[in-house]
């Protein structure tokens, strides 16, 4: 059996923007979603004495980063006292006697399920744009998500545009092997 | 007419562009006219489209370069 290694200094290209969607999913706000990364990563270069390869890496990361998010709401708890639930039990009397559940559904629910798949799609793409080659997915990156001009990533990487396009192209060309089929069907 | 006529590989990269608003108008004609004929490229164009719609579904979030450089820094100096 293949023992599973910890290589820190890859850890920023690997896994840093897989926990950061990760994070910002559970917390909604970016700049904490980033101070959990970056959290994340010392605590687990405190703790790498214990990594017994069991797990691969990016599962083992993402464990520590689920004890900071808990860490964070009890946190921001503790500050704000308890969190408040108000409810109004019948202000419909039409709807006296119905369920407590059926008053509390909430409206929204729809909507909640589609962030979650979105969430869900995000992070499946993340994990194929960190298979691609190193410098792929760092190109299709900057143009795709963060939007950058192609003008800029040329001057910045040092490449001529057809390279970027020839990028792009092989890079897309994997992503759509990649994300699971379901997603092109919906 | 010969010179209307463009190659798979040119019309993925047009197709690849397109998916940028990077390409330009006779391009994007071009690609049309070419789609018509070609159900492979046409196949291929209907993914990468879809590949598009699904990216800007997931609204990702990534570290710049400079904060990822600023992270690795930090994780030399504690390792």
């Amino acid at each position: 059996m293949a023992e599973n290694q910890l290589h820190p200094n890859s850890w920023v290209d690997q896994y840093a923007d897989y926990l950061f969607n990760y994070a910002i999913g559970k917390v909604s706000d970016v700049e904490i979603a980033k101070d959990l990364v970056s959290e994340t990563f010392l605590a687990g270069l405190k703790s790498a004495k214990n990594y017994k390869g069991e797990a691969a890496e990016r599962t083992w990361l993402i464990a520590i980063l689920k004890r900071k998010v808990i860490d964070y709401y009890r946190k921001s708890n503790s500050k704000k006292g308890k969190a408040e639930v108000r409810m109004n039990f019948s202000y419909h009397d039409e709807n006296e006697g119905d369920w407590l559940e059926e008053k509390v559904a909430d409206p929204n629910g729809n909507l909640g399920s589609e962030t979650i798949e979105n969430e869900e799609l995000g992070l499946a793409l993340q994990l194929c744009i960190d298979r691609l080659p190193q410098k792929q997915s760092q190109v299709f990156t900057m143009k795709t998500i963060q939007g950058i001009p192609t003008e800029e990533i040329c001057n910045e990487l040092g490449i001529n545009p057809s390279n970027l396009w020839v990028m792009i192209h092989r890079a897309r060309t994997a992503l759509m092997e990649c994300l699971n089929q379901k997603w092109f069907n919906a | 007419m010969v010179q209307r006529m463009i190659s798979c590989e040119k019309a993925a990269d047009i197709c690849t562009k397109a998916q940028y608003n990077e390409a330009t108008f006779v391009e994007r004609l071009k690609l049309k006219f070419h789609l018509i004929y070609c159900k492979v490229c046409a196949a291929y164009a209907k993914q990468n489209t879809k590949l598009t719609s699904l990216c800007s579904k997931a609204n990702l979030h990534s570290f710049s370069k400079m904060e990822k450089e600023k992270m690795k820094e930090r994780i030399r100096r504690h390792a």
